[in-house]
């Protein structure tokens, strides 16, 4: 034991640690390596089929493509909405400081009927959109509405400290120095929250990938149109193609990992630059 | 520096656009207000249609729609997973937290890294890894139906996914509060002669405790509102499977619209008093680090 760990006068190590392992392998991890070993044991030509046939590529092009625009949403807007919160006074400032959390508390299933009914074609909103030809609720462009709000408190949450280690002092001797307000932002401000605006794009981007509960009721859930990987997996499971459903989770879970690697590297990133900055 | 160029550099300065003139109100008044309609748009307009459609048709529709029996029986089901579920993962957290915040040993960032892993992955995979476990064709399947086992499908699948997807929660508020606050006054007691457990209950227990009441509330709210993994697992057996998440789902369906969103009008209820404390909290001096 002492190999593993440094000695320490505390007790406790074997009892925590044990348990701590123990739980996490019987919740988590030998479920998962169930799921490996599925796709592990599906025929190499079985795997390639489940994984590219047209429904599923149908799939992945909208659960993707949804959650990058709206990712790039949030990047704009988190921005926008964490400066916003951290530069200016307003009435209301903080009630709307911790509204911003609500996505993370409120369930899916009710963000997820909520903005139906608002943006369906006799909603508060969708009743204004209509006319103009825009179709939000049962269409991508609902699906790309539902992931923007889930991901929304990533993006905001974190650039708003990254907003307020901006050395004030930094921007206003560049100002009497003669620079203008957008060069101070490309030149200061930019590149100090640049880590911090690409750690919220992927957080965000990872997060609306597995979203399953707010899409599904304004998704439409058309195949090949509407139809996001989530919910053809959940197809799958109620069709009871284990295997199937195994092989597009196997799918979702490798790139879930990249893009966990890719948030790992970003703030490892952001710390070395704060570092040198600090210098 | 000569006075004269000192007055020209505060002449200059004065004629150029600076922090408080016209282009600088209008660009702040231009963040707040896109800053406001587009959270408007997103969540408050949505908030706000929960509880209008919840009231429609008027106080008494909403009271009624919660004495139907299968909405009570949710709402019970939903009570019943979180009141398992959330003690287990306080224990896990309390436990992980002490292994991982108190002792040094080799892999720890490997063993934060996978404690973190439920939150990477999609809630439908959380609960689907399960049915490949326990459902009718999946490994234990066979086994469990000649024993007359229901976990798939049954109470303690959807307790299982629950867990799954809330296992992190508390460990992860604690495990960095842990390592910020030290372990001089811990190893004091213990030198003194308190047992690990006085020690833990007398000494650890109040230094943490804001933390871990922000964790075990971000648990509940999680647990009690978890859609995809539990779905998965329950099979939506009206009165029996659904929870209070999936029995909006069936009510919305059936276009019971008031019905649906009086049950949503709960767990939106639940989530703004979990952001209350969790602001709460924050006042009492604990502030949430990354």
């Amino acid at each position: 034991m002492s190999a593993i760990r440094q000695p320490s006068v505390l007790p406790g190590f074997g009892l925590t640690f044990g348990f701590t392992t123990f739980f996490l392998s019987a919740v988590v991890l030998i479920p998962l390596a169930a799921l490996v070993l599925v796709v592990a044991s599906m025929h190499w030509s079985d795997f390639i089929h489940v994984v590219f046939s047209a429904r599923a590529i149908g799939s992945y092009r909208l659960s993707f493509g949804a959650s990058f625009l709206a990712a790039s949403i949030n990047l704009v807007f988190g921005f926008i909405i964490a400066w916003t919160l951290v530069r200016y006074d307003f009435p209301g400032r903080k009630l709307i400081d911790a509204l911003i959390d609500m996505p993370f508390a409120l369930p899916t299933a009710v963000s997820g009927i909520a903005l139906t009914s608002v943006f369906a074609e006799n909603g508060w909103i969708g009743a204004y959109l209509h006319p103009l030809g825009i179709k939000v609720a049962y269409t991508w462009i609902g699906v790309t509405v539902a992931l923007t709000l889930i991901g929304m408190p990533f993006a905001v949450r974190s650039v708003q400290p990254a907003l307020l280690e901006v050395q004030r002092e930094l921007e206003e001797a560049a100002e009497t120095l003669g620079a203008g307000r957008l060069y101070v932002f490309r030149r200061i401000i930019l590149p100090t929250v640049l880590p911090a605006l690409l750690t919220g794009f992927t957080l965000a981007f990872a997060r609306a990938v597995g979203e399953y509960g707010s899409v599904i009721f304004i998704a439409g859930n058309l195949p090949m149109k509407t139809e996001i990987t989530p919910l053809l997996i959940v197809i799958r499971l109620e069709e009871f193609d284990y295997k199937g459903a195994a092989a597009l989770g196997f799918v979702m879970l490798v790139i879930s990992f990249v893009v966990l690697l890719a948030i790992n590297l970003l703030q490892a990133w952001g710390r070395r630059r704060l570092v040198k900055g600090a210098r | 520096m000569a006075s004269g160029t000192h007055g020209a550099v505060i002449e200059d300065l004065a004629s150029r656009p600076g922090r408080d003139n016209l282009t600088s109100s209008i660009v702040r008044w231009l963040f707040i207000s896109v800053s406001l309609a587009f959270l408007a748009a997103l969540l408050f307009a949505p908030l706000a249609t929960v509880f209008v459609t919840a009231l429609e048709k008027g106080w008494r529709a909403y009271a009624a729609s919660f004495s139907d029996p299968d909405t009570a029986a949710a709402i019970r089901l939903t009570l019943t997973t979180a009141l398992v579920v959330v003690p287990i993962n306080t224990l896990f957290g309390l436990a992980a937290s002490w292994a991982i915040a108190k002792f040094e040993f080799r892999w720890k960032s490997f063993l934060i890294t996978l404690i973190d892993l439920p939150l990477a992955i999609s809630p439908v995979i959380s609960g689907m890894v399960y049915v490949l476990l326990f459902g009718l064709h999946g490994w234990f399947g066979v086994w469990l139906q000649e024993h007359d086992i229901s976990i798939i499908f049954a109470l303690p699948g959807i307790m299982l996914a629950t867990m799954f997807v809330t296992f992190p929660y508390v460990a992860r508020e604690l495990i960095p509060l842990m390592q910020q606050l030290g372990n001089d006054e811990e190893e004091a007691a213990i030198t003194l002669g308190a047992g690990g457990l006085i020690t833990f209950v007398r000494v650890t227990l109040p230094k943490v405790r804001w933390g871990l009441v922000y964790g075990v509330i971000l648990c509940n709210a999680r647990a009690m509102g978890e859609f995809g993994a539990v779905s998965v697992v329950s099979g939506h057996i009206r009165g029996l499977t659904n929870t209070m998440p999936l029995h909006i789902e069936i009510l919305y369906n059936e276009y019971n619209f008031v019905g649906a969103f009086a049950v949503a009008s709960l767990l939106t209820l639940l989530a703004v008093m979990t952001l209350f404390v969790k602001t709460w909290v924050e006042r009492t001096g604990y502030r949430r680090r990354r």
